[in-house]
C-alpha cells in the first residue's frame, strides 16, 4: 500500500520529464496510474468485502510515534476507490481542458500529488501519518485553485481556502495528539480496538472539538463553509476532483473513522447534528441565489457534505448506511455534472445559466450525459441519486427537526439540478459567440462513466454498491459486516411519499425559478456579514498586528535592539532567581594571583577609557585593550585555542568598527546628558547580571562533568590530542555545523542589507 | 593607507599568511587551531591586502565570490560526512584512514579534517563578505 500511495508522489515528480518528450501526450500516460490504482484497489475488494483489513506497516520515525502503516478495510477502499478511479477520468479531462496550455504537466502533476495525499489520508493507518497527508492535500489544493495564478480572484480564493483548512489543520494536529495519548497509541486499529473507551475520557470534550473543528474547515461546513465556493476559481478538473467529490469529503471521512471511538455521546451527535443541519439550510439558501455554473453547484456541494455530516451525527445504522451510499451517488453525479459545466463553459465561453441554451444539438452526447445526472441528483425514480435519498429519507423520518431541512435541501437539488444539468441543454438560445462543439473523447469519457454508473447504480443498486457500501458501513459503525438490501424501488413506502413530494415541489419551484432567484438576491446583502467578512477583517487585523509590532520592534535602531537584548537577558535573569527564591552565595575562595589582577585592572581601565573617549577611534583602542587583555586571561587559564581566536578577533574587529565608522554620524551627536544617563542605566544592570551570573554559573553543576571523558577519548576515538578542536569537528560536530549555517545567514544577510542601502542610494 | 611600504610588506606578509592559516588549520587537531581560527587568519590576509590596496584588487586576488565561499564551506561541512549514510551510522560519526609512513610515524586523515576545511571556508567567506561590502559601501557615492 506503500507503493500505492507513493506511485502518485513518483509520477508527480517525474510527469515533467515526459512532458519534455511527450507534449501533452504525457497527461494521458499519467492517467494510466489512477487507472491501475482504481484496478489494484478493485481486486482487493472480495477480500475486504469479507470483513478482513488489510495491513501494512514499516518503520519511519518511531521516536515520535511515526510509522509508515496503512490499513485497507471497507470506508478507506470506499475512498480509495472514489479517488483512483474519479483521478482516472479527470486527468484526461484535463489533457483536453487545458489543451495547449504550456502550464498543463504541472497541472496535471498536482493533480496526481493530491491523489497521492488524498489515498495518504484514507489509507493512513497512524494518526500522525494521516495529518501530514491531511495537510498535503491542502497544499495540493492551493496550487490547484491558484493554477491561473496571474488572476488575483484566484491567488486570493487560493490562499482563502490554504488559510481556512490550514487554521483548521491546526486544531486537528492538537486534537489527534490528544487524542493519541489518552488512547496510549497512535495507531488507528489499535485505537479502534480500544473502541468505546475514550467517550469517557477526561479530555475528550477538549480533543473531540480540536478535531470537529478541522474536519468542519476541511469540509466546508458552516461556519467555514464559504471557502468552498471562492475555490470555484480553480479550473473545473480541479473543481470536479477536488471539491466536490474528493478532498472536502476528507473531513466526513475523517469523522466516519473515528466515530466508533469518538461517536455515540451526546457531545457528538448534538454538534454533528446541528452543525450538518446549519450547513445544509446555509448551502441552499446561498445557492438559491446563484447563477453561475459552478457556484450553483458549489453551493449543492456544501449542502451535500452537511447531509453527510448529519446523517453520521444521527448515527444509527440505518443513517450510516443512508451516509455512505449518499456520498457515492453525489460523487458520481456532481462530478459528471462539473464536468459538464466544464464542458460547456469551455465551448461558449458563458457560465452563466440564464444565459444558456439549446446546447442538445451541439453536444448531444455531454448533453445526454448532463441529463442523467442531473436526474440523480434530482432523485428521480431509477437513479442512484433517487436510491440513496430513499435511504436518507428513512432514516430521517422519524425526526422532524431533521426531516424538514432534509426536504428543504433535497428540494434545491432538484431545482439546482435541472438549472445546471437540463436547462442549457433544453431549446432555447445561448449568448455565445460562434457555435460550440461537441467537446473532444477525452472530456467526454468522464461523464460519460460517471453518467453510466449514475444509471447502474440506479437500476441495480445492489449489485452495483451493496457490498462496498455494507462494508464501509460496518467499518464505520466498528461492527461486522451488515446486511444492506438496496432496491431500486421499494414499493410505496412513506420515503417515496416524501420523495414524491419533494419531486412536485421542486418541479414547481423550477417553473417559479424567476422569483427564487429574485428572493436570494434580496437576501445576498445577508451574505456580506457572513463568515467570508470575518475572515477579511481577521486578515486586515492580523496585517495591521504586524505592522505595529514591526513598528515598535524594529524600529531600525541599533541603539534600541541593543537595549531591548540586554534588558530582556536582564529581566530572565531576575525573574529566575526570584523564581529559584535567593541568589546562590557566593563563597567561592579562588586565589587571586598577581597577573590576573593586573589584567583585570587594565580591562577596567580599558572599558572605562571607552565610556570617557573623545572620538571614535579612541573608543575602539581602548576596547581594544579589553579584548587583548582578556585573550591574555585565556592563555593564563590554559586555552591557547580561544586566545588565539580572541586576537584575531579583536585585529578584524578593529578593521570592521573602523570602515563602519566612515559611515555613520557625528560622534558628538550622542552626548547629551540624558540619552546617556539611560545608557548608563541599561549598561550597569546588563553588567551586574552578567558579572552575577559568571559566578552563579562557577557553583552550578546541573550534570556531572564530562571532561574528562573528552580527555580520555579525545586520541582514541577522535584521533586528535587538541581536546578542543575534537569537540568542535568530531564529538560536536553537529553544533558546529548549526553555529556555521548562523554564520553564513549573518553574513549572506549583511551583505544583501548593505547592498540594498547602496541600491538605494544611487536611486535617490 | 596606501603607503609603499605597507604595500610592498604586504606583497611578501600576504602569502606567509595564507601560508599559516593553512598551517592552523591543518594542525588544529593536535595543536591548538583549527578551521574557525585558520579562516580568520585568511580573512586577515585579504584584509590586509584591501588596506594596502583596495577592495576592487582584493577581490581580483579572492579571485571568486565571498558568498559562493561560504555556500562552498556549508556544503564541504555538510557533506564531509555522507560516508556514514552509506553504512548506516549516525551522521558526523567520523571516519578515518591512517597512512603509514615510518614504523612510528604514520598520518591520520579523516572526515573531520572535511569538516575543519568547510569551517574554514565559511567564516573566510563570512568575514570577507561583511567586511569587503562595509568598506565598498562607503565609496560609493
Amino acid at each position: 500500500m506503500l507503493y500505492a500511495v507513493m506511485s502518485g508522489f513518483v509520477a508527480a515528480a517525474l510527469l515533467p520529464l515526459l512532458h519534455r518528450f511527450l507534449g501533452e501526450r504525457s497527461s494521458l500516460i499519467a492517467a494510466l496510474v489512477p487507472l491501475a490504482l482504481t484496478v489494484w484497489f478493485a481486486t482487493c475488494f472480495s477480500r475486504v468485502a469479507s470483513g478482513e483489513v488489510l495491513v501494512s506497516q514499516s518503520s519511519w520515525l518511531p521516536e515520535i510515534h511515526l510509522e509508515l502503516g496503512f490499513r485497507l478495510d471497507g470506508l478507506s477502499l470506499l475512498f480509495a476507490l472514489l479517488i483512483s478511479a474519479i483521478g482516472a477520468l479527470v486527468i484526461p479531462y484535463t489533457s483536453a481542458y487545458l489543451h495547449g496550455n504550456p502550464r498543463q504537466h504541472q497541472f496535471v502533476s498536482a493533480t496526481l500529488m493530491f491523489m497521492a495525499s488524498m489515498l495518504g489520508v484514507v489509507l493512513s493507518d497512524n494518526l500522525v501519518l494521516l495529518f501530514i497527508f491531511w495537510e498535503l492535500t491542502s497544499f495540493t489544493s492551493y496550487l490547484l485553485i491558484g493554477f491561473d495564478h496571474e488572476k488575483e480572484e484566484s491567488r486570493k480564493a487560493a490562499l482563502q481556502a490554504l488559510l481556512v483548512t490550514g487554521l483548521g489543520g491546526l486544531f486537528l494536529l492538537a486534537g489527534l495528539l490528544l487524542l493519541g495519548t489518552a488512547a496510549g497509541s497512535f495507531s488507528l486499529s489499535e485505537i479502534l480496538r480500544a473502541d468505546g473507551a475514550l467517550a469517557g475520557h477526561a479530555d475528550y470534550t477538549l480533543f473531540l472539538g480540536l478535531i470537529l473543528v478541522g474536519a468542519f474547515s476541511k469540509s466546508a461546513q458552516t461556519p467555514f463553509h464559504f471557502w468552498l465556493p471562492n475555490a470555484m476559481q480553480a479550473p473545473t478538473p480541479a473543481s470536479a476532483y477536488l471539491h466536490s467529490s474528493t478532498m472536502v469529503k476528507a473531513g466526513v471521512y475523517l469523522l466516519a473513522r473515528l466515530n466508533p471511538v469518538l461517536g455515540g455521546t451526546e457531545a457528538w451527535i448534538g454538534w454533528l447534528t446541528a452543525v450538518g443541519v446549519l450547513t445544509l439550510l446555509t448551502g441552499a439558501l446561498m445557492a438559491s441565489a446563484q447563477v453561475y455554473l459552478k457556484r450553483l453547484l458549489a453551493y449543492t456541494t456544501v449542502a451535500a457534505l452537511g447531509f453527510m455530516v448529519m446523517l453520521l451525527g444521527i448515527g444509527s445504522a440505518r443513517a450510516v448506511q443512508a451516509a455512505v451510499v449518499f456520498l457515492m451517488a453525489h460523487a458520481c453525479y456532481k462530478a459528471s455534472l462539473f464536468l459538464v459545466a466544464g464542458i460547456i463553459t469551455h465551448e461558449t465561453g458563458e457560465a452563466d445559466v440564464r444565459r444558456l441554451g439549446g446546447l442538445l444539438r451541439f453536444m448531444p452526447v455531454a448533453g445526454a450525459c448532463s441529463v442523467v445526472a442531473a436526474v440523480s441528483m434530482a432523485g428521480l425514480p431509477l437513479s442512484f441519486g433517487f436510491v440513496a435519498k430513499e435511504l436518507v429519507y428513512a432514516s430521517v423520518l422519524d425526526r422532524l427537526l431533521v426531516f424538514i431541512p432534509a426536504v428543504a435541501a433535497s428540494l434545491l437539488f432538484v431545482l439546482v439540478a435541472f438549472q445546471v444539468g437540463i436547462k442549457p441543454f433544453l431549446p432555447g438560445s445561448s449568448d455565445s459567440s460562434g457555435t460550440p462543439h461537441e467537446a473532444p473523447p477525452a472530456m467526454l469519457a468522464g461523464p460519460v462513466i460517471l453518467g453510466l454508473a449514475c444509471l447502474a447504480g440506479g437500476f441495480f443498486p445492489q449489485a452495483f454498491a451493496g457490498a462496498l457500501a455494507a462494508s464501509a458501513a460496518a467499518a464505520i459503525q466498528g461492527g461486522p459486516v451488515s446486511e444492506l438490501d438496496l432496491q431500486a424501488w421499494h414499493g410505496i413506502t412513506p420515503e417515496s411519499v416524501a420523495s414524491a413530494l419533494t419531486l412536485m415541489l421542486g418541479i414547481a419551484a423550477v417553473f417559479a425559478t424567476g422569483h427564487w432567484v429574485r428572493i436570494g438576491s434580496a437576501m445576498k446583502p445577508l451574505a456580506d456579514f457572513g463568515p467570508d467578512r470575518v475572515y477579511l477583517a481577521e486578515l486586515k487585523g492580523l496585517n495591521l498586528l504586524a505592522v505595529w509590532q514591526t513598528r515598535v520592534l524594529q524600529s531600525g535602531s541599533l541603539r534600541r535592539y541593543v537595549a531591548i537584548i540586554v534588558l530582556a537577558m536582564v529581566g530572565l535573569f531576575v525573574l529566575s532567581v526570584l523564581r529559584s527564591g535567593e541568589l546562590p552565595i557566593l563563597n567561592r575562595n579562588t586565589p587571586l594571583t598577581l597577573p590576573s589582577l593586573i589584567l583585570g585592572l587594565l580591562i577596567m581601565l580599558g572599558a572605562i577609557g571607552s565610556m570617557i573617549a573623545t572620538s571614535r577611534i579612541s573608543a575602539v583602542a581602548a576596547l581594544g585593550v579589553v579584548g587583548f587583555c582578556v585573550s591574555l586571561i585565556y592563555v593564563l587559564h590554559g586555552a591557547p585555542d580561544l586566545a588565539m581566536t580572541q586576537l584575531v578577533v579583536e585585529a578584524l574587529g578593529a578593521v570592521l568598527l573602523v570602515s563602519a565608522f566612515l559611515n555613520l554620524p557625528s560622534f558628538h551627536d550622542r552626548k547629551r546628558w540624558v540619552g546617556r544617563f539611560r545608557d548608563a542605566v541599561v549598561a550597569i544592570l546588563g553588567g551586574l547580571a552578567m558579572t552575577l551570573m559568571t559566578l552563579m554559573a562557577n557553583d552550578v553543576q546541573l550534570a556531572p562533568s564530562i571532561a574528562h571523558y573528552f580527555a580520555e577519548t579525545s586520541v582514541l576515538l577522535g584521533h586528535g590530542r587538541n581536546i578542543v578542536n575534537v569537540i568542535l569537528v568530531d564529538f560536536r560536530a553537529l553544533d558546529t555545523l548549526g553555529e556555521i549555517t548562523v554564520l553564513a545567514i549573518a553574513g549572506a544577510s549583511a551583505v544583501a542589507l548593505l547592498k540594498l542601502r547602496m541600491a538605494g542610494k544611487r536611486r535617490s | 593607507m596606501g603607503s609603499l611600504i605597507l604595500r610592498k610588506a604586504t606583497r611578501y606578509l600576504f602569502p606567509v599568511i595564507m601560508m599559516f592559516s593553512i598551517y592552523l588549520l591543518l594542525r588544529g587537531h593536535n595543536e591548538p587551531g583549527g578551521g574557525f581560527v585558520g579562516g580568520l587568519a585568511a580573512a586577515s590576509a585579504f584584509i590586509l591586502n584591501q588596506l594596502a590596496f583596495d577592495v576592487p584588487s582584493t577581490k581580483r586576488l579572492m579571485n571568486v565570490d565571498s558568498l559562493t565561499l561560504i555556500g562552498v564551506g556549508l556544503l564541504t561541512a555538510l557533506g564531509s560526512s555522507v560516508f556514514t549514510l552509506l553504512d548506516g551510522q549516525p551522521y558526523f560519526s567520523s571516519h578515518w584512514a591512517t597512512i603509514r609512513i615510518t614504523s612510528d610515524w604514520h598520518l591520520s586523515i579523516g572526515t573531520p579534517l572535511i569538516f575543519d576545511i568547510g569551517v574554514y571556508l565559511v567564516v573566510l567567506g563570512v568575514t570577507l563578505a561583511i567586511l569587503l561590502s562595509i568598506s565598498n559601501f562607503r565609496k560609493s557615492p
